[in-house]
């Protein structure tokens, strides 16, 4: 019984530290989902941008370069640990100008670009697999590249991924724990601060389980909710202005 | 003599080595029906695709109300506003209702009010029979109504003529008649169109003019009474042999 003994002591004690850690976890997971969508949404944009005959060179040749710039990000940070990048931006800036990084802002900053490297994908993907005919429909009533995107592509992609992009936010929330090593006081960084005192590393770290599934549970239900508004009704009215069937037959 | 609204000189288009079109010269006058027929991979919907430029052509002109619209490519959206286009998958905005299918692009591209959009869409879904449909999606209705949305789509930008890429080709044998009925109905509006089509019951009666393509030339053109009735070219009557006696 000694176990339940110390989940319970240990929850006693550090049930703010825990609250404090799911909190910082949470800003993490989100402002970084949040960002990292609109990096991917903007990079996945500017990939799918058509070359095309008609195009004056200058603009051909920059969105060549711009597009290599966005693939070498998206290889770099897909291609190595988040928590390697951690250790690398945070040391790395303190280094070069001398003066650390706040924690938070850097954490933020390396989970937005991370998610914003997969969304680039996710976003591109989604793009591509657009039927060619929407965007020959709009063209053919005379929209912009910008409009055809504004207006009819990208409401549908957006719909067609956010179940991935649901999964890159539950994923976040989860890796964002690779954080600790650069001190961030987020979640796992709480279990380490509750286990170390007293050398109770399975207790704290059940209680830190607990705590991260009730987090990500939540967070999928509340998606689900999400997703199937935006589904929007499967059914529609007939708009008719037709007398009722007893005034026409005029009994 | 009136000038052509589409008036099209020497044009051509090849992907990669393959010559799809070979030097086509013809025109589409005002208010006139023209209705574009041949086998398949004969070329007929490339050409109708250069028309609007969805294909860069690889040559040629494009005299469009006089204006060769290949010179000056930057106002390539404006003039595609212009013509309307019927695209044989519908192509309906999928997210979009039956009312903002037709709304956008007035809203969008001629940068109408959304109440006047709305009015000039009202008209037109109800001219093609589906005003009691306007919050249904594109994917809630059948093959038939979508075509007959796309085509008040089309004609909510108010275009100057109508192109018509294979309208009935994707629809069930018994949905053909309700758009075919409405295609005839503009046509007895005075609505300059330009239909490539299968439907040969339709080009012998609607069709003021009736051109028939071979291997990316034009072979023949004629009224529909000369081109069905007493082709000159062996190659049209072959075609027509073919089309017209299925048993």
């Amino acid at each position: 019984m000694e176990f339940f003994t110390w989940v319970v002591k240990l929850a006693k004690l550090y049930m703010p530290t825990f609250l404090s850690g799911a909190g910082t976890t949470m800003l993490l997971a989100i402002t970084g989902t949040v960002i990292g969508f609109v990096i991917g949404l903007l990079t996945g944009i500017v990939r799918t941008i058509p070359i095309t005959e008609n195009m004056s060179s200058g603009k051909k040749s920059l969105l060549k370069v711009v597009n290599r710039i966005l693939t070498i990000y998206i290889e770099i940070f897909r291609g190595t640990p988040m928590i390697v990048q951690a250790m690398v931006i945070f040391y790395g800036v303190a280094a070069a100008t001398g003066v650390p990084l706040n924690r938070i802002g850097a954490g933020i900053l390396i989970v937005s670009i991370n998610t914003g490297a997969y969304m680039s994908e996710i976003v591109r993907g989604g793009i591509i697999s657009i039927d060619k005919g929407q965007f020959e429909a709009a063209q053919a009533i005379g929209m912009s590249h910008w409009q055809t995107m504004r207006f009819i592509v990208l409401p549908q992609v957006i719909r067609n991924i956010l179940p991935a992009t649901g999964n890159e936010f539950v994923i976040n929330i989860k890796d964002t724990s690779v954080l600790n090593v650069i001190s961030v006081g987020e979640l796992f960084f709480a279990g380490k601060t509750a286990a170390g005192t007293y050398f109770r590393y399975f207790e704290a770290f059940f209680i830190i389980c607990v705590i991260y599934f009730v987090l990500t549970f939540a967070v999928t239900r509340i998606l689900r909710v999400f997703e199937r508004k935006l589904e929007g009704s499967d059914v529609y009215q007939l708009e008719t202005k037709e007398e009722p069937l007893d005034a026409a037959t005029g009994n | 003599m009136q000038q052509p609204v589409i008036d099209i000189r020497h044009l051509n288009k090849s992907f990669g080595t393959n010559e799809v079109l070979k030097d086509i010269n013809f025109h589409v006058n005002k208010g006139e029906v023209v209705c574009i027929i041949g086998s398949s991979g004969s070329g007929k919907s490339t050409l109708l695709r250069c028309v609007n430029l969805l294909e860069t052509p690889s040559g040629g002109e494009i005299l469009y109300n006089g204006k060769n619209i290949l010179d000056d490519m930057h106002d390539t959206t404006a003039y595609r506003a212009k013509l309307g286009m019927v695209f044989q998958q519908f192509n309906l905005f999928n997210n979009l209702n039956v009312l903002d299918n037709c709304v956008v692009g007035q809203v969008q591209v001629l940068k109408k009010s959304k109440e006047e959009a709305e009015k000039t869409a009202l008209q037109y879904l109800d001219e093609v029979g589906m005003k009691a449909f306007v919050k249904a999606k594109p994917s809630q209705i059948s093959g038939g109504q979508k075509q007959r949305v796309a085509i008040a789509r089309a004609l909510s930008m108010e275009p100057d003529a109508l192109l018509f890429d294979e309208p009935t080709s994707a629809l069930d044998p018994e949905m053909v008649g309700e758009v075919l009925r409405v295609m005839n109905m503009l046509a007895k509006t005075g609505l300059t169109m330009l239909v490539v089509t299968h439907e040969m019951g339709f080009a012998k009666e609607v069709a003021d003019r009736v051109v028939f393509m071979d291997k990316g030339v034009i072979v023949e053109e004629g009224p529909p009474e000369q081109i069905f009735n007493n082709p000159q070219n062996e190659r049209t009557r072959e075609f027509l042999k073919r089309t017209l006696e299925k048993f």
